[in-house]
């Protein structure tokens, strides 16, 4: 991953006008703070020595989805093309806590951007064939042009917000 | 006009006036979002071979990969079912659902489960059926019929929506704006969701290897019905499997660029069911999901339903690679003006729809619509799966043909000397033999009209041969281009090339001035030219689904030809649906060498002309036009070839201010606009043309256009004369 395609990522994010805001381990909570209004949900990140903030609530309930304001979770990988992230289905509930929240914050560590789908399906393929049983490739917030006119949010989030976790 | 013609007119027009707004504007957006987000890729062309490549490999090897995903399905834990039918596909969800003692079934948008009619099945079996995708669920609410295969309530405006919310529920407040729609919805589903029982969802596409499905979705509806439930029934043609993960990457790259203009849609789910995440119950809303317990369960259920046959169909087969992505219906004129309920079958609707409606559901169905594909083109280069849409159509039309009785033949007899076995309706029997109609109408010319020649009034014509009386018919001028030619003398002294300019019907009989100014031109430029007696291209009886006299007539061209181009002789061709014929539809009827050599050898005029001038020609030779300004509409197959340009640069080249059009087919299309069933839709969608034209900026400018018919649909449109641009640029001697 090179700088240019952190850039490609970024111009992509600023297209589908989706946030980001770049963060390092130590900062991850700062940012989130500025993000999140309670409640906020998430699913603990898989990376070493990054942790949530207390007060995201890391262990929701049925209830808590439906009245979440925010859903915090890692994303597999960034695909700079596009500006999608990969959230991938887990057991801990990565897919529902990015799901049902208004605002779904992808935490993505800068290293895991790739340029292209075929770099991404490369992975994904890689991902599948050892088991992992659901990648989403979400670019931007849900949307839908049925009601007469593009609207944003539908059944999912209402808006995305990426945190780049620079390394 | 006879009773059905008449009935059919008035479908068509009362859906012009009802859905054509909201179908127009929707498609159009859908239509032009594919030409702008296509160009961000850097090799588009190579995408779609390579997405075509994967179809035909899949297809072509679909036993193999269906035992193979049975396997990957079975070993991830999930069930696959093969269905040969609706009827077993129904049973089989519904014995699942009453395993499962559900009440509810909450679904996300699949047209297969359309196909089956699944939802009717269910309801039957007192199982709540909840469709989530918002369009779905605003038809499922009005009682009414998608009309596009992926965004299915275009027909709909946000008026209409908000009149059925307002009227259905009642909310405290009125509902107005699509958001407060959305969000109304939103909610309304979001319960409905959350007490589901099982999800169904489609699948777009599904591996063999991993057993993985793809779901292209922007709603995030289909996420929600896939996790929240513990059991997923997925619904999907045999035709979906594909051999491997790393193959979905084309299909992800094109699917929303062709069909809705996106570059990607908002979530492409990959699942392999049954997944990992945490079922969602709502039942017990307090329990942390890291407490729930979840067992899954998942059925792909995949639906033969005729797809088998299909599959060992030679022509209709290449339906099976369609991804549904909508760009066919989205790039039709026709369908841009009507939508999906008049342009469609039982199920699926749009130039496509016709392949599916015969395989799945049979002749009858896709007789219904197949009419309103003219043969235009336009998708041919849309579909990400390169697949020859109106050849499909070309097919279907001849094979319900043969199987109409007529009994009025003898309105025609005489003028239809074609290889069609009895069946086929007169007026595809007329308009298929234009060739002797022109005959008989230079013969008749210009003493008295042709149809009063032959002893018959515009009345019976309409009556019989449905060729409506408001259209103005083609005036046949008495010296066709092949005596004036013959007449005369060369006048190259030392020829730089010799073409052979193909005197195509309209040319020889109708347009006999442009085939004369391409003749002057040509010859201004240095060339030699021949025009020799040969026989009509085939369009004609081919655009009529008579598939024998078309392959009939190419092999008369080619023998006609032949000699010429072994001579090294060029190949000048006027009429853009005729040289579409020798480029494209003459591979299907012609021995691969004798295609290539044709097809190598043949130009359209103008593109001719561009490569003199190009090689060095003297422009001086032809009408400068000193900044006289222009407006020229290409024709859609001459635009299907990339022959637009040529004609463009020669014309601004020679110093015309050319403006082009851009709407995708002037709505005449050879005798579509002739015929009184679709004579009123024809000028619908020539309005838009006729609007570009009239424009201020545009309103004085001088009409150019490459093909007879939009030069007789620019002819009753404007009150301005049109002309070919060849005889714009011509010498005037
Ligand atoms: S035929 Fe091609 S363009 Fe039409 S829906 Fe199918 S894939 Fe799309």
């Amino acid at each position: 991953m090179s700088t240019g395609t952190v850039a490609t990522f970024e111009d992509s994010l600023e297209r589908l006008e989706v946030g980001w805001t770049h963060a390092s381990s130590d900062g991850l909570a700062d940012v989130l703070e500025g993000l999140c209004s309670d409640p906020t949900i998430g699913v603990d990140l898989p990376y070493d020595g990054v942790d949530l903030p207390d007060w995201v609530n890391t262990d929701p309930t049925p209830a808590d989805l439906r009245e979440a304001n925010a859903g915090v979770t890692a994303a597999g990988l960034g695909i700079a093309d596009y500006g999608s992230v990969v959230v991938q289905g887990t057991p801990d509930g990565i897919e529902p806590v990015s799901l049902f929240g208004d605002l779904h914050v992808a935490v993505l560590r800068q290293s895991d951007i790739v340029p292209g789908m075929p770099e991404a399906f490369d992975w994904l393929g890689e991902e599948f064939r050892t088991g992992h049983s659901s990648a989403i490739i979400a670019t931007g917030p849900s949307a839908t042009a049925d009601m007469g006119a593009l609207v944003k949010g539908a059944h999912g989030p209402k808006e995305v917000h990426v945190v780049i976790l620079d390394e | 006009m006879s009773k059905a013609r008449e009935a059919k007119a008035a479908k068509i027009r009362q859906l012009m006036e009802t859905e054509g707004d909201a179908v127009g504007t929707s498609t159009r957006g859908f239509n032009e979002g594919r030409y702008e987000s296509v160009q961000t890729l850097d090799d588009y062309e190579g995408l779609k071979s390579e997405a075509r490549a994967i179809k035909e490999d899949a297809i072509e090897r679909l036993p193999e990969l269906i035992d193979q995903l049975r396997e990957t399905v079975e070993s991830n834990g999930g069930t696959l079912y093969i269905a040969d039918d609706a009827a077993d596909a129904n049973q089989y969800i519904r014995e699942v659902c009453e395993d499962k003692e559900a009440e509810r079934v909450v679904k996300s948008k699949s047209m297969t489960s359309e196909e089956i009619e699944v939802n009717e099945d269910l309801e039957a079996a007192d199982i709540d059926v909840v469709e989530t995708d918002l369009g779905e669920w605003v038809l499922q609410v009005a009682d009414e019929s998608p009309s596009h295969i992926v965004a299915p309530a275009i027909h709909k405006s946000r008026e209409a929506i908000a009149d059925l919310f307002n009227e259905t529920f009642e909310p405290d407040e009125p509902l107005e704006t699509a958001e407060e729609l959305t969000m109304f919805a939103r909610e309304q589903l979001g319960e409905l969701i959350e007490g589901a029982d099982v999800g169904m969802t489609g699948a777009n596409f599904i591996t063999a290897d991993t057993g993985t499905m793809a779901l292209v979705t922007s709603e995030g509806n289909a996420r929600k019905t896939a996790v929240v439930p513990d059991t997923h029934v997925a619904v999907a043609g045999v035709e979906k499997v594909i051999p491997t993960v790393e193959d979905l990457r084309p299909f992800v790259e094109l699917i929303g660029k062709s069909g809705t203009g996106q570059d990607i849609t908002s979530y492409i789910s990959l699942l392999t069911p049954p997944v990992e995440s945490p079922t969602v119950d709502f039942d017990a809303p307090d329990t942390p999901l890291s407490a729930t317990e979840t067992d899954r369960d998942f059925h792909l259920v995949l639906i033969d339903n005729g797809r088998f046959d299909m599959r060992e169909d030679d022509q209709l087969r290449e339906t099976l690679y369609c991804i549904r992505c909508s760009a066919c219906s989205n790039v039709c004129a026709n369908f841009q003006h009507v939508g999906g309920h008049a342009f469609g079958g039982e199920t699926y609707s749009g130039g496509i729809g016709t392949g599916w409606e015969a395989g799945v559901e049979g002749l009858d169905s896709a007789a219904e619509f197949n009419d309103l594909c003219t043969g235009c083109s336009r998708c041919t280069t849309a579909c990400p799966v390169e697949i020859d849409i109106p050849w499909i159509n070309t097919v279907v039309r001849d094979r319900v043909n043969r199987g109409e009785v007529s009994e009025l033949d003898w309105l025609v007899e005489g003028l239809t000397p074609d290889e069609e076995p009895g069946g086929v309706s007169l007026q595809k029997r007329f308009f298929g033999n234009f060739e002797t109609a022109a005959k008989v109408g230079s013969f008749f010319a210009p003493v008295s009209n042709w149809a009063a020649g032959l002893g018959v009034s515009r009345d019976i014509m309409e009556r019989f041969l449905g060729i409506d009386a408001r259209r103005e018919l083609p005036a046949f001028q008495r010296e066709t281009l092949k005596d004036w030619f013959e007449s005369r003398t060369s006048r190259v002294d030392d020829p730089v090339r010799t073409a052979v300019l193909y005197p195509d019907v309209y040319t020889n009989h109708v347009q006999v001035e442009r085939g004369k100014a391409a003749v002057r031109a040509l010859e201004a430029l240095g060339v030699d030219v021949i025009v020799p007696d040969v026989r009509s291209s085939g369009r004609a009886p081919l655009s009529q689904g008579m598939i024998a006299t078309a392959e009939d007539h190419a092999h008369d061209v080619y023998a006609g030809l032949a000699e010429h181009i072994d001579d090294g002789r060029d190949i000048v061709v006027i009429e853009p649906s005729d040289l579409a014929m020798f480029q494209s539809e003459y591979e299907k009827f012609l021995p691969e060498k004798s295609f290539e050599r044709i097809s190598e050898a043949s130009y359209e005029v103008m593109e001719y002309v561009f490569g003199l001038l190009e090689h060095g020609a003297d422009a001086g030779a032809l009408s400068a036009g000193a900044g006289e300004e222009i407006a020229y509409h290409s024709h859609c197959q001459q635009r299907t070839l990339g022959l637009e340009g040529h004609t463009e640069a020669v014309l601004s080249d020679l110093g015309y201010d050319v403006a082009t059009s851009d709407v995708e087919c002037c709505g005449m299309a050879g005798s579509f606009g002739y015929k009184s069933e679709y004579y009123e839709l024809s000028v619908d969608v020539g309005s838009e043309l006729q609007g570009q034209f009239q424009t201020d900026e545009n309103r004085d400018r001088t009409v150019v256009a490459s093909g007879t018919s939009c030069l007789e649909q620019l002819d009753s449109l404007l009150s301005r004369p049109t002309q070919h641009p060849i005889q714009l640029v011509a010498p005037r001697r």
